[in-house]
Parts: structure tokens; C-alpha cells; sequence
């Protein structure tokens, strides 16, 4: 029974992995850009709800909506300062490495207002879940909320990309940017959707995350944001139901190392496995081999 | 008034002049072929003209308006759909999806509407999937509608490419090889598809080929580049018939 219970809640950290991993992998499939300040968009949407609940005596769902809001201002305003004039630079390291200037900037800023110190968040999920099977399975809900989001941004965001011309527009510009382009297709717009969506799931995120894990920082987003990118990448990047997968396997994977085997060794095994992975499948589970003609 | 208006356009990459003092006029409905030898500049004419490359000098006008420095995207909007020497198609998605990608930019609504379904997003997507089904149908690709463009045969490829141009509701479209790579049974057929869009449609075309057949028998008129200029211009009969057009094609 403990073992279910390491399951489920393996399952709701692969949930906000996934979440994270589902902006870094559009931005990347259709920008084709690492955004490393994807996880301090999630520090920031804390700290916004943090701020804002506190203002408004406890009401989270207000923060909430100003997190998601904020950060996708945030996220079209670094897409539009930052990356957009380098795009077409003569090496992609430019805005690899603005990207990584990026986050430092964001962690200093939260520093600079907020100060070093751990904040204690409060969860923005009052339920408390429930217990089965006589008190011995016991199901917090937060866990299920995280679950049930994951699986609603999923499943809308796939038909969103799938059915709708804005989402059609950005599969056209991950495949040919040059022939979208001619085709009429306001391929800056595309992009800047790409980070507004992003943006805002960083914000969902971040509010999953601090109410997981109630304790927040600058640094907060840091290593989140790694571990959703490996997610990504053990998915096979660029691909959604990639990035599902591979946020629910590292989730999985790190709970049950952190219960069974080590807890400081958690880490270490799940970046082992994503080298194992990789070795064996260099695209990741769901990734595309792209064949260069010579 | 000409549909299309291209004054002393050059352009240079370094210290060579890829393209120097290019003129050409299209009437509306005309079919006009650019042709030359390897290297002399014709798509890069065609790369000036989408807005791909900004010309040194020069004028383009599209109706009597002056698109030169605009995007390729503006362009697009302008009224000037292209296709490509080597095929690029978006590959991974279907027929009809390559289509509605042509068309997304005259049907709207709101992306608020496309990701909750609702409001104008059920009414505007049948009536694209209708448009669009409308074209396939006149390049007889209706029945591959669903099959990803990567997996389409050769032909019907550049087939879809000029359907996918067709759907941005251009006023001159430009087919860049259209026949390359073609076997003299497709290329028939082409020939075919060619006349069929200009009866469809009325529409303008400027294409590039080096299929002498195709170009004899379709073009009304005929510009000759030779080393990024302008070698001879006019009826298509009277420029293949040009001694200087013979030199340059098969040597002295």
C-alpha cells in the first residue's frame, strides 16, 4: 500500500515536470530555442501569487490568474527584448546564452525585492483529499488537482495545436519558417504565441510546485526547470505527448529512488537514466530521427 | 496599368552582381516565362520579388503599388504566392492541413475562440475545411486529403505546392521549376494543372523552367537571363527564334 502511495505522489511531481516540460518543448519546436529562463518564469509566478494572495488577505484564485497573466506579459516582453533581435544570428549559442542571462537576471531581481530568505507559500489548493482503504492510502489534494491540470493542459493543448489554425500556423513554422513566411503566415506572432503559452503554463506551474512544496525562494524555479528540460529531452523534444511522458517518468522515477534506494542519490540517478536513454535513443522515447541527406 | 512592375532591380552577394538592372512588366492573366542558364540568377529574381532577399536598388510594383521593401510575409499578403525548386511543403502534415495554412490568414478568429471552441472558431473552421476542399478538388488531390504531404508521390507533391500557393488567394503566382525532376508524363500533366489554374482562376503567372518543351508550349512571353542580366526579351516565339538566346543556351 505505501508503495501506491510513493506512486501517486511520483505521479503528481511527474505532473508539474510535465508541465514545465510541455513550455520548454513548444518553444523549443517551434522557436527552435533552449529557453533556460523557462524555470524562473515559474519563481516568478510564485512570487506573484505570493504577493498578490497576501495582499488580498487569502485569495489564491485572484494571485493565481494575476501569475498567469503577469507571466505571460513576462514571457512575450523577453521573447520580444531578448531573443526576437537575435533570431538569425550567425551562431544559436547567442541566444542560448541571453537565454542564461535571462534567468540569472530574473533569480537577482527576486532577490533584490523579495530577499534571500525562504518564504513560506501557502497552498493555493484548500481541499484536503481524502483517505482509503482504512487510513492506510492517503491521498492529498493537491496531489489530485496536479493530476487532474496536467491532464486538462494535455489534452487542450494538444487540440489546440491540432485543430486550430493558430496551432496549425505554429506547426508550419517548426517545419520551414522561410515557407510559412511566404505562405502568409506572420511567423513573429507565431512565435511570440508560443512564449505567451509557455509563459502562462510556467505560471501553473509554479502554483502546483509552491503548493507541493510550500517553501520559496529565487532559486525556487532553478532546479525544477532542469528537471522538467531533461524531461523534455527524455521525451523526445519538440514533441507534446513527449514531454508528458517523460515529466511522468522522471516524477516516478525520482520519488521511488528518493524512497528505496537514497534520497541524496535521487537526483543523480534520474540524470543517470536520462544518459542511459539517450545513449540507447538519442532523439528521446517519442523524438523524431531526422535524416541528413548528405 | 501591368500587374507586375519591376524596374532596374540589382542585387549583389560580395563583389558579384547575382542580379543587375532587371526589368520585367506581367499584363494581368499572362503567363511568362523566365528562363537561362545555370546560375543566371533566375531564382534569385524570384527571392527579390517574395521579399527573401532586399534588392540594392531598384522597384518592384504590384499594382501600381510599391511592395519593394516589404516583407515576405507582407509580400504574401500583397498578392504573390510562390513555389519552390526543391519542394517545401510542411512534410509532417496532411494534404488539406498544408492547404488551410495557405489560407489561415483570410479566415479569423480570435485564438481564445480556437482554444475553448467556441464562438466563430466551428463556423470558420468548416468553412476553410469547405475552401480548401474546393481546391484539392481542382488539383484532383481530394481524395489524398488526410495523407501526410511527405508520403504523396512526386508529382502530386508539386501538385499540393501549387495548391498551397493557390489558397493564399494570390494575384501572381511564381512556380520555380515546376517541371524539375519530372518524367515527360508528368510534366504533360503539369502543363495541364497550369492551363487549369489559369482557366480556374484568371490567374497571372510567372514561372521558371528549363523544360524547353513546357516553355514553348505554355508561354506567352519570355525573359532570358544571362549572368544576372537581362539577354533578351518578348513573344516567345521571337525570343527562342534570338541568335544571341542560342549562344547562350548552346554554346557557338
Amino acid at each position: 500500500m505505501s508503495f501506491l502511495t510513493y506512486l501517486i505522489s511520483g505521479l503528481s511531481l511527474g505532473s508539474i515536470y510535465a508541465i514545465i516540460a510541455l513550455g520548454y518543448t513548444m518553444v523549443y519546436g517551434i522557436a527552435k530555442m533552449l529557453n533556460f529562463a523557462h524555470g524562473d518564469f515559474i519563481m516568478v509566478g510564485c512570487y506573484i501569487i505570493f504577493s498578490v494572495t497576501g495582499a488580498l488577505s487569502g485569495n489564491s484564485a485572484i494571485g493565481i490568474i494575476a501569475a498567469i497573466v503577469l507571466c505571460t506579459l513576462l514571457g512575450i516582453t523577453t521573447e520580444f527584448v531578448a531573443y526576437r533581435p537575435l533570431r538569425g544570428a550567425a551562431s544559436p549559442l547567442a541566444v542560448l546564452i541571453t537565454a542564461i542571462g535571462v534567468s540569472y537576471f530574473l533569480e537577482n531581481v527576486a532577490l533584490l525585492i523579495f530577499g534571500a530568505d525562504i518564504k513560506s507559500f501557502s497552498s493555493v489548493i484548500k481541499w484536503e483529499g481524502f483517505t482509503l482503504a482504512d487510513g492506510q492510502l492517503r491521498i492529498q489534494g493537491v496531489t489530485i488537482v496536479t493530476i487532474l491540470v496536467s491532464v486538462v493542459v494535455l489534452v487542450v493543448l494538444q487540440l489546440f495545436i491540432k485543430k486550430t489554425k493558430q496551432g496549425q500556423a505554429m506547426l508550419a513554422a517548426s517545419e520551414d519558417k522561410g515557407a510559412a513566411a511566404l505562405m502568409g503566415i506572420n511567423v513573429n506572432r507565431t512565435i511570440m504565441l508560443t512564449f505567451a503559452i509557455g509563459s502562462a503554463l510556467a505560471a501553473i506551474a509554479g502554483a502546483l510546485l509552491c503548493s507541493a512544496y510550500p517553501s520559496l525562494s529565487p532559486y525556487t524555479g532553478a532546479m525544477p526547470g532542469i528537471k522538467a528540460f531533461v524531461a523534455a529531452v527524455l521525451g523526445g523534444i519538440g514533441s507534446i505527448p513527449g514531454a508528458m511522458i517523460g515529466g511522468l517518468m522522471l516524477g516516478i522515477i525520482e520519488i521511488l529512488s528518493k524512497t528505496y534506494i537514497s534520497s541524496q542519490l535521487s537526483d543523480a540517478i534520474v540524470f543517470g537514466i536520462l544518459v542511459i536513454v539517450l545513449l540507447v535513443k538519442p532523439t528521446g522515447i517519442l523524438g523524431k530521427v531526422i535524416q541528413e541527406k548528405v | 496599368m501591368a500587374l507586375l512592375e519591376v524596374n532596374n532591380l540589382c542585387i549583389s552577394f560580395g563583389g558579384l552582381r547575382a542580379v543587375d538592372d532587371f526589368n520585367i512588366t506581367i499584363e494581368k492573366g499572362e503567363l511568362y516565362g523566365l528562363i537561362g542558364p545555370n546560375g543566371a540568377g533566375k531564382t534569385t529574381v524570384f527571392n527579390l520579388l517574395t521579399g527573401v532577399y532586399k534588392p540594392n536598388e531598384g522597384i518592384i510594383r504590384l499594382d501600381g503599388k510599391d511592395i519593394t521593401r516589404k516583407s515576405t510575409t507582407e509580400i504574401n499578403h500583397e498578392g504573390i504566392a510562390r513555389t519552390f525548386q526543391n519542394i517545401r511543403l510542411f512534410k509532417d502534415m496532411s494534404v488539406i492541413d498544408n492547404v488551410k495554412v495557405g489560407l489561415s490568414e483570410r479566415f479569423k478568429y480570435s485564438m481564445i475562440e480556437g482554444i475553448l471552441h467556441i464562438g466563430n472558431y466551428k463556423k470558420v473552421e468548416k468553412e476553410m475545411d469547405e475552401e480548401a476542399m474546393k481546391l484539392l478538388s481542382v488539383f484532383d488531390l481530394d481524395k489524398e486529403r488526410d495523407t501526410l504531404a511527405a508520403n504523396l508521390p512526386y508529382g502530386k507533391q508539386r501538385k499540393l505546392e501549387i495548391a498551397r500557393a493557390m489558397a493564399t488567394n494570390p494575384k501572381l503566382l511564381l512556380l520555380d521549376e515546376p517541371a524539375a525532376g519530372m518524367n515527360p508524363n508528368e510534366t504533360g500533366e503539369l502543363m495541364d494543372t497550369i492551363a487549369l489554374v489559369r482557366k480556374e482562376f484568371g490567374m497571372t503567372i510567372l514561372l521558371i523552367e528549363h523544360d524547353m518543351k513546357l516553355v514553348s508550349g505554355i508561354c506567352e512571353k519570355l525573359t532570358v537571363l544571362n549572368f544576372g542580366r537581362v539577354l533578351c526579351q518578348g513573344e516567345t516565339k521571337t525570343v527562342l527564334s534570338d541568335p544571341e538566346v542560342i549562344k547562350a543556351y548552346l554554346g557557338e
